[in-house]
């Protein structure tokens, strides 16, 4: 059953449309790096941009940066959210369950495709980046590169840690799935799961800058996204990045209980 | 395979506050072709969905293969083909690679012979041709039939098929209801319904009839349409058939006379001993149609003014 729902998210065009639009916008801004030569200050634009200039090395970590914030949780919720509703629109779900798939299995299998293109798309943008970064910046073949903050990395330290970061942006996304994944359930109409979860992440972003949502903020689920420099400390920061993981875990373990709850007892009449 | 393939009991299905199945006992024995008539509305497909495990019943039971749905779903599904409620398919991808997917997705469907089993019912259903094309430029009859194809692919020993013909053309249907004989003689049960009485009528050896969620007949084909005991007589000269039968004649309808005895031959010699001529003779057969309009007291869809939605589907 995962392998079906592997080979269904990975044969359809649209996947493949949405992971290069992903990489278009970190592509254009190396370009414009490239060709201006105007780098943001350090501690301005997003995180490691200022230092890929002098460094290639670094560009995948500001190109997963660069999508962070929106076009990655973006791309996240349109698949997760047409999981379940997806296949009720089109009336596969009925043929699907009749088969008989088994409601759990089905539910499992979406999920399991849902982090295996979180996965997917992260990877290939941080190799898109990687690629991108070599070969328009300079590189720092030996000896110490910049990390943020003044901090002094290898390239061994840099590559392993960057290897981090992407399993923890991976594991960011995972509370917007599991949010569009439950809304998912609930509705015969992909679009509205997608919104539903584009709701809650914009929603989000709005009260972690608000002052009066400080109360609430270490529960926001985008709050530790960017937790991810904090490997680029020496030594690494782990406070941050363990509540993170933590965090999302917390929204994934009840939102999927939820899905779970409500996708076994409901009736298909789509 | 001996007895019962299907058995509900009091089954019932409320949305709110419409009963769109209430209380039917279903009754499908091994190598039935079962009609399920009902008019639009009526609760066919809400019943359908039951049966595969679907929809969860308001309150009865449900059997099938003699097995409690929806608890034993993942043993008696994969013996189960179901066409629910119109076909659906991946539209990006071929004929092949869809009955390839849905059949990987459940139990029973080995990898080994997948291939072999795909074109053989894809040549069943007579999309031998076409299943390299993606279903995206599909005819709403292809894509009826690469339902079919989906329902055929693990051999069932049961069919569960709710309008199988929408969307066919005369020859399709034709060729359709041709292939669930075929299978249906060996060995396959098939549960079939449909708004659309002759289809039934062709098909059917069993018949159970729908109106507003309620079941108002489930009967053999045969016995529902058994001879009256009257005999139909077509006489160019009605006038004095009925003068020389008298009081035997029920009905006269032009040239169409019914007559009180169920032996032709008797008919026959008194007529033509007076003299009357005799242009045709027969048994008298209700059609399933009388019978239907007799049990049935309505359409479905049909909601007069007052009745309010729950009325109606009462
Ligand atoms: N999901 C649903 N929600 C509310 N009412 C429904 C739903 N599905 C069917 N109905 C109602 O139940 C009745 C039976 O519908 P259905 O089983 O589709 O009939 P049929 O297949 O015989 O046309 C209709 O009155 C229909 O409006
Ligand atoms: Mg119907």
């Amino acid at each position: 059953m995962i392998g079906v729902e592997l080979r269904k998210l990975f044969r359809r065009p649209r996947t493949w449309i949405t992971i290069a639009l992903l990489n278009a916008l970190p592509v254009l801004v190396a370009v414009l790096l490239k060709v201006t030569d105007l780098a943001p200050r350090p501690g301005e634009g997003p995180a490691f941009l200022s230092a890929v200039l002098t460094n290639g090395t670094l560009y995948p970590l500001a190109a997963l940066a660069i999508v962070l914030p929106l076009f990655l949780p973006i791309a996240v919720a349109v698949v997760a959210g047409d999981a379940v509703a997806g296949e009720a629109q089109g009336g596969t779900l009925r043929y699907l369950l009749a088969r008989p798939a088994g409601r759990t299995r089905l539910l499992v299998a979406k999920l399991v495709a849902v982090i295996a293109f979180v996965l997917v798309t992260v990877v290939i943008v941080a190799a898109v980046g990687y690629v991108v970064g070599t070969a328009l910046f300079e590189v720092q073949s030996l000896g110490a590169t910049t990390g943020i903050s003044g901090t002094s990395l290898t390239p061994e330290q840099v590559a392993g840690r960057t290897l981090l970061s992407i399993g923890y942006i991976t594991v960011s996304m995972l509370g917007v799935a599991a949010f569009a994944l439950f809304f998912s359930t609930l509705t015969d109409s992909p679009q509205l799961a997608t919104l539903g979860a584009l709701a809650v992440l914009i929603g989000s972003s709005l009260l972690f800058t608000l002052d009066a949502a400080s109360d609430i903020a270490p529960y926001l689920p985008t709050r530790y996204w960017l937790s991810f420099v904090d490997f680029f400390r020496e030594p690494i920061l782990w406070r941050n990045i363990t509540r993170g993981l933590g965090l999302q875990a917390v929204y994934v373990v009840v939102l999927l209980g939820a899905a779970w709850a409500n996708f076994t007892t409901k009736d298909v009449t789509s | 395979m001996n007895g019962t393939v299907i058995a509900t009991a009091g089954l019932r299905k409320a949305y709110g506050a419409v009963r769109a199945v209430d209380g039917i006992d279903l009754d499908v024995r091994a190598g039935d072709v079962y009609g399920f008539l009902g008019a639009n509305g009526s609760g066919k497909t809400t019943t359908v969905r039951m049966l595969l495990g679907l929809v969860l019943p308001t309150s009865g039971t449900v059997e099938v293969l003699g097995r409690p749905i929806p608890k034993a779903g993942r043993e008696v599904l994969p013996r189960v083909g179901a066409l629910i409620e119109g076909p659906a398919a991946y539209p990006h991808l071929s004929a092949s690679a869809n009955l390839s997917l849905m059949d990987a997705a459940g139990p029973g469907g080995a990898r080994r012979g997948r291939r072999q089993r795909i074109a053989e019912v894809l040549d069943q259903v007579g999309l031998g041709g076409v299943g390299k094309r993606q279903v995206r430029g599909f005819s709403l009859g292809m894509r009826q039939r690469l339902g079919l194809a989906g329902a055929l692919l693990r051999r069932p020993d049961l069919l569960i098929l709710d309008e199988p013909t929408n969307g066919l053309d005369p020859q399709g249907i034709h060729e359709i209801r041709t292939l669930l004989l075929d299978l249906n003689r060996t060995g396959t049960t098939v549960f079939l319904s449909s708004h659309l009485l002759a289809e039934i009528e062709q098909l059917a050896t069993r018949v159970g009839v729908l109106d507003r969620g309620r079941m108002v007949l489930q009967d053999d084909l045969a016995t529902l349409t058994a001879p009256t005991g009257a005999t139909v007589v077509r006489t160019p000269d009605p006038a004095r058939a009925v003068r020389e039968l008298g009081d035997r004649v029920l009905s006269a309808d032009g040239e169409r006379l019914v007559v009180r005895g169920s032996e032709p031959a008797e008919v026959n010699a008194v007529l033509v001993g007076a003299g009357v001529p005799v242009s045709g003779l027969a048994l008298d057969r209700p059609t399933l149609e009388d019978v239907v309009l007799a049990a049935a007291a309505g359409s479905g869809d049909r909601v007069p003014v007052g009745t309010t939605v729950s009325g109606a589907a009462a």
